[in-house]
């Protein structure tokens, strides 16, 4: 059984179409990662799965749960971590923790409370009021409430947003002990770093599905070839580049300029020019990155809603 | 497991809203001193037959009769004369400035006509602007003026006479003999109080999660409609309980009102009126979707209920139409309930049909408020 299987979900807000025929599935103790721009309907879809909205069109299962007909049941076995920090700030982190052990009927609740404190180093800060936490401590407290239950799946709406490099770092090795738990996790990011440490991916952008599979996967479905510039006065060489059919993106890269097309032998013979007019510019083939594939499908889709 | 209703979950959310309120001091605050402001500030104020109003007095002679009239009405405690004067254009401007509420004006022929019994006249003019402020003074005049003019004739006792055979009216002023405005605002004052801090809370309690964006946590973790409502409402019902305290005490010992009904009585009514304000606050909370519309709503709701509800204004001089919009009010039964026990000692049965009507208020704002809560953020 998949821990998430939804079909053709679609949810409009007035005329506007949030999510637009998403499909999905994710195995039991899978981490998915959710990737999309701002605005891709990642949250909305996010919501959907835990019974939050109800779908306009569409239907599926989360944890063997109908989303339509059975949303407390879903609300029980699934933890649901928000984008924005929504415990209350008033609270300290351990009446935090106490309540939602109460919510969830956990007994022994101190047992519980202090377990969880625990696991996510949260001990000393026990009484100290969750408005008064920093980013990184705010998400901690986040992931703590919503892991306490034992969730069989974790949905995280882009739970790293605003929170440095070394607390985003403790917070992945934290959902990959988890997942080695046998917890499915699906998490929505920005970072391509983060991306990567998924076992797959899917790309949503405006409300549509548009790739899914491992990193490796989409790079190669996305069937982009990429070259690396290197030489003199690139800036001019970039400007010229810019445009011309064949290239798609140009991108300087520290010392060097990423240039990416989907249609290779244009993109060659574009290339071949530059390096014939500019004297010490050569041209080798390089690798695409999955932010270069991203960023194809981001000037892509607006295109489609031009 | 039990998923509609879980005795541990409204628990949670009753310990949660304890310590929220505990943080928040100067709600706190407000909660226990607004109602104890408010008592002593328009118990102490306002008055329904003010006395001692500024009068101007235009004599046009300095006579036995013109002196026996202006201590009469002085006596009265209705007028106090501050100014004297002969020139009727001076009176009339001190009026149209409003430093006088009456001209009280004796013709220079006053003391001949009453010598010669011929009718003799005094002129009163008073400023009905505010007509409920000048009413309690006019109604005592006509006895007041006639009997000073009898005693300073020195015909007291044929006067005392001539009364025996007439009609007498006999009039008692029951409940309230002395017709203290205290007696009918303080008992008043409770229900208005209580509906103030209890619509208002509970209105923001809703749109408080939601502007703060807990709700969307709340709604993804097992807690139902009742759960929610419960646990919001009941804090409240505790909050008013301590309001009701104060008032009562204070009742007691600043304003001495009478307490001739049954306690037990006034407090299981205080507590169905409670329960109906916090239900509505409630389904006011449903409805708005930020908290200053929350405001908004409960601030639509407070003009009405107030001018309606017969605190400030008799009930009865209001036409059916807005009598019958006053029932709609909770604090329209609710003062009735008050003034009744407190004042005439009713009992449940003299009573019960206007509990009955709260209680059908505690029904049917549940029940909106139930049906009006969104389960989902759709």
């Amino acid at each position: 059984m998949n821990a998430i299987d939804v079909h053709g979900l679609v949810k409009r807000f007035g005329d506007k179409t949030v999510v637009d025929h998403v499909t999905m599935s994710v195995s039991e103790g899978e981490i998915v990662g959710f990737l999309g721009p701002n605005g891709s309907g990642k949250t909305t879809t996010i919501r959907i799965m835990c019974g939050l909205l109800t779908p306009d069109e569409g239907e599926g299962t989360v944890l063997g749960f109908d989303i339509r007909t059975e949303s407390l049941r879903i609300k029980r076995e699934v933890g649901y971590m928000t984008q924005k920090f929504s415990f209350y700030e008033d609270l300290t982190i351990g009446e935090n923790l106490e309540f939602v052990a109460r919510l969830y009927r956990l007994k022994p609740v101190e047992q519980y409370v202090v377990r969880t404190l625990e696991e996510l180093g949260l001990t000393s800060r026990r009484n100290q009021l969750a408005g008064t936490l920093s980013g990184g401590w705010k998400q901690r407290l986040a992931l703590a409430a919503c892991i306490m239950h034992k969730p069989k799946l974790l949905l995280l709406d882009e739970p790293t947003a605003g929170v440095d490099p070394k607390a985003r770092r403790e917070f992945w090795d934290e959902i990959h002990r988890l997942a080695s738990g046998g917890l499915t996790v699906l998490v929505s990011t920005h970072y391509m770093d983060e991306a990567e440490r998924c076992h797959r991916i899917s790309y949503i952008s405006y409300g549509k599905m548009l790739a899914t599979g491992t990193v490796a996967e989409v790079v190669k479905n996305a069937g982009l070839t990429t070259f690396v510039v290197q030489g003199p006065r690139l800036a001019k060489v970039a400007e010229e580049l810019q445009g011309r059919p064949g290239v798609d993106q140009v991108a300087p890269f520290g010392a060097t300029l990423h240039v990416v097309g989907s249609d290779r032998k244009k993109l060659e013979a574009a290339l071949a020019d530059v390096e014939k007019t500019h004297e010490g510019v050569t041209v080798t083939p390089g690798e695409t990155s999955l932010e270069d594939v991203f960023i194809q499908f981001m000037s892509g889709s607006k295109d489609n809603m031009a | 497991m039990n998923s509609v209703f879980s005795f541990a979950r409204l628990g949670a959310l009753l310990i949660k809203e304890f310590i929220q309120m505990r943080r928040d001091r100067i709600t706190f605050a407000m909660m226990l001193g607004v109602p104890l402001l408010q008592l002593v500030l328009f118990g102490f104020a306002i008055n329904n037959d003010p006395k001692g109003l500024p009068t101007a007095l235009v004599a046009m002679s300095n006579d036995q009769y013109t002196r026996a009239m202006v201590s009469a009405l002085q006596v009265t405690g209705y007028y106090r004369f501050d100014h004297v004067t002969d020139s009727a254009e001076e009176a009339e401007f001190l009026m149209a400035r409003g430093d006088v509420s009456f001209v009280v004006t004796i013709p220079a022929d006053f003391a001949k006509r009453v010598e010669r019994g011929d009718n003799p006249q005094i002129l009163i003019e008073a400023d009905a602007t505010d007509p409920s402020a000048a009413s309690g003074a006019i109604s005592t005049l006509s006895t007041v003026a006639s009997q000073a003019l009898l005693r300073a004739q020195g015909m007291q006792a044929a006067a005392a006479e001539n009364a025996r055979q007439q009609l007498q009216v006999v009039v008692h002023q029951r409940y309230n003999p002395e017709g203290i405005s205290q007696y009918n605002i303080v008992p008043g004052l409770l229900g208005v109080i209580l509906q103030m801090t209890m619509v208002m809370m509970t209105a923001m309690a809703l749109t408080r999660e939601t502007e703060r964006g807990t709700m969307e946590n709340l709604l993804a973790m097992p807690s139902s409609p009742a759960e929610i409502m419960l646990g919001k409402v009941l804090p409240f019902l505790v909050v008013g309980a301590v309001q009701v305290a104060v008032v009562l005490v204070a009742a007691k010992l600043l304003f001495d009102i009478p307490f001739v009904g049954s306690l037990t009585l006034l407090l299981s009514s205080v507590l169905v009126f409670v329960l109906s304000l916090v239900l509505l606050g409630y389904t006011i909370s449903t409805m708005a979707r930020s908290q200053m519309q929350a405001m908004q709503l409960t601030f639509f709701f407070f003009l009405p209920s107030l001018l309606l509800s017969g605190f400030m204004f008799p009930y009865r001089g209001m036409p059916g139409w807005a009598q019958a919009l006053g029932e709609i009010f909770p604090l329209t039964h609710f003062l009735r309930i008050t003034r009744a026990v407190m004042l005439k000692g009713a009992d449940f049965h003299a009573i019960a049909a206007e509990i009955g009507w709260l209680v059908v208020f505690v029904l049917v704002f549940a029940g909106t408020a139930l049906l009006r809560f969104r389960r989902t953020l759709d």
